[in-house]
């Protein structure tokens, strides 16, 4: 009881400083708005633990927080100046507002299921939506369906519609990807949000592969997720790398991205692929993801 | 029990197994065109109902009318077929409605429709036929439903279990639904060839 009692309050100081600002309840999950103090987070709550979606430094909003989100900005390694990006998943919106930033021509497209998500993102993380920046609620497939249909075109795709606990099963198959590189022009990339770990990695790889052919992982850090970067055209030659780790260098340095580590950081599977020849690729007939993801 | 009762008993707990196996796996056949929100969910549930309530209804008048074991196992076989069009026309039938309707909810709705109300309402005709074939007695007949409706539905609650568990796991959507065609196939011509045997049976029976 005693030894309770003294861990109580040992942490009691770590308890108060996180506050729960805004509580929502949406048709999808719980969602929650925690603040700690400079940092103002979106949590997704799961009975028995939060998945914390999106993250901001209130003093410092330009900085980002997360590590994939920085390394998302390796797509800019493949292309230069991106000026119809597709974002499917919105989170804090927080890749929006920064390619916004970066890209003020930009025409953004944020495709987000759930209209919490965004009322959210505008509330309390500062989503900024013009013109040329819009948000739409739809199921990411659905949407770049149709974009197919209307013969649409993206030179930067990001998918980032999984969160921690669950993936949308149809949005991590063949036949999905195929969908994705046909609204994806010839010298665009498309920049995934993935798992680095679970019997899913090397099915993710192998449908990846399937569809775009030799991708790119980049890892940072090993316990982190990994983004697979995939449809560009060919590898970019070291020169031009290291050309635009040279423009972006300063571009990017306000947002906390270094693109140098970026560089050193990029995966071809090209000749070293770590997945077994035989693995199954994921088809929209066979896709058991969140399965897949807990063995 | 009796053989033929205790076949009766199996072949609607197999029913009841094919259909929510197969109300499982249409979340799965509509999400690429119509998503995976809560109204596909909406969609397949209300057609599945609605079609089961039809067929409640059809199989109570069937039953009316000479009811024996082999077209017991006709509905059987008729589902079995029925289902075939859900691998062999699913991908043209949505792509069709996706290009037409702009709304997923009633794109989804009618796709749903399209695939899975007739060949469930030819599943919903077996619960009300069987209990006709198990019924000799009416002051037995509401145990005799009762018995009925726990045997298909613990079916139901297996075959749920079973194809999202394991089956999703190990084999492709239309293998699976392909199984429960041929499943269900099966069954019926086994009901059809053990009447027709009784009924030899009982012919040798009179003649002696």
């Amino acid at each position: 009881m005693l030894r309770v009692l003294i861990w109580l309050v040992l942490i009691m100081p770590f308890i108060a400083q996180s506050k729960v600002i805004h509580k929502e309840r949406s048709l999808y999950r719980n969602i929650l708005v925690e603040k700690n103090a400079d940092l103002l987070c979106l949590k997704f709550n799961e009975k028995t633990r939060k998945s914390t979606q999106s993250c901001m430094y209130q003093s410092d909003p330009k900085k980002l927080v997360f590590n994939y989100t920085k390394m998302t900005f390796a797509s800019l390694l493949f292309i230069d100046n991106p000026k119809n990006v597709l974002i499917i998943g919105l989170g804090g919106g927080t890749l929006s507002n920064t390619i916004h930033e970066l890209y003020p021509n930009a025409h953004i497209e944020n495709v987000e299921i759930d209209p919490a998500v965004i009322k959210v993102a505008r509330d309390y993380f500062d989503f900024v939506e013009t013109d040329s920046v819009t948000s739409k609620v739809q199921d990411g497939r659905i949407f770049i369906k149709r974009a197919a249909l209307k013969k649409q075109k993206y030179d930067w795709i990001i998918l980032d519609a999984f969160n921690g606990d669950y993936i949308p099963e149809h949005l991590l198959t063949k036949e999905f990807f195929a969908e994705v590189k046909s609204v994806l022009t010839n010298n665009g990339v498309v920049a995934a949000n993935t798992f680095s770990s679970s019997k899913l990695y090397q099915h993710e790889s192998a449908t990846y592969f399937d569809v775009f052919g030799d991708f790119v992982n980049v890892v940072t850090d090993k316990d982190s997720n990994r983004i697979i970067l995939a449809g560009f055209h060919a590898m970019p030659t070291e020169q031009q790398i290291a050309e635009r780790v040279k423009r972006l260098t300063p571009k990017l340095a306000p947002y906390d991205v270094d693109m140098q580590l970026l560089s050193e950081h990029l995966f071809y599977t090209k000749g070293n692929q770590d997945w077994p020849k035989d693995t199954k690729v994921l088809t929209d007939q066979y896709s058991p993801a969140n399965l897949l993801n807990y063995q | 029990m009796n053989k033929i009762n205790a076949l009766i008993y199996f072949l609607a707990f197999s029913s009841g197994f094919c259909i929510m196996g197969i109300e499982l796996l249409g979340g799965r056949i509509l999400a690429p065109f119509f998503g995976s929100s809560v109204h596909i969910w909406g969609s397949i549930i209300t057609v599945f109902m609605l079609s089961l309530s039809i067929g409640y209804l059809l199989g109570g008048k069937l039953s009316t009318r000479n009811p024996t074991l082999t077209k017991y196992g006709a509905i059987f076989f008729i589902a079995s077929i029925m289902v075939i069009p859900i691998v062999m026309f699913a991908e043209p039938i949505m792509a069709f409605i996706f290009s037409h309707i702009e709304d997923s909810r009633y794109g989804s709705l009618l796709a749903s429709m399209a695939l899975f109300f007739i060949p469930t309402i030819i599943l919903g005709m077996i619960s009300p036929y069987s209990v006709r074939l198990l019924v000799t007695d009416h002051e037995k007949s509401g145990q005799v439903a009762g018995g009925l409706y726990f045997v298909s539905t613990l079916g139901s609650a297996l075959g749920t279990i079973i194809t999202s568990f394991y089956m999703v796991l190990a084999f492709d959507v239309n293998d699976i639904i392909k199984t429960f065609a041929a499943v269900l196939g099966a069954l019926g011509l086994l009901a059809i060839v053990v009447s027709q045997l009784s009924v030899k049976e009982r012919a040798v029976c009179l003649e002696s």
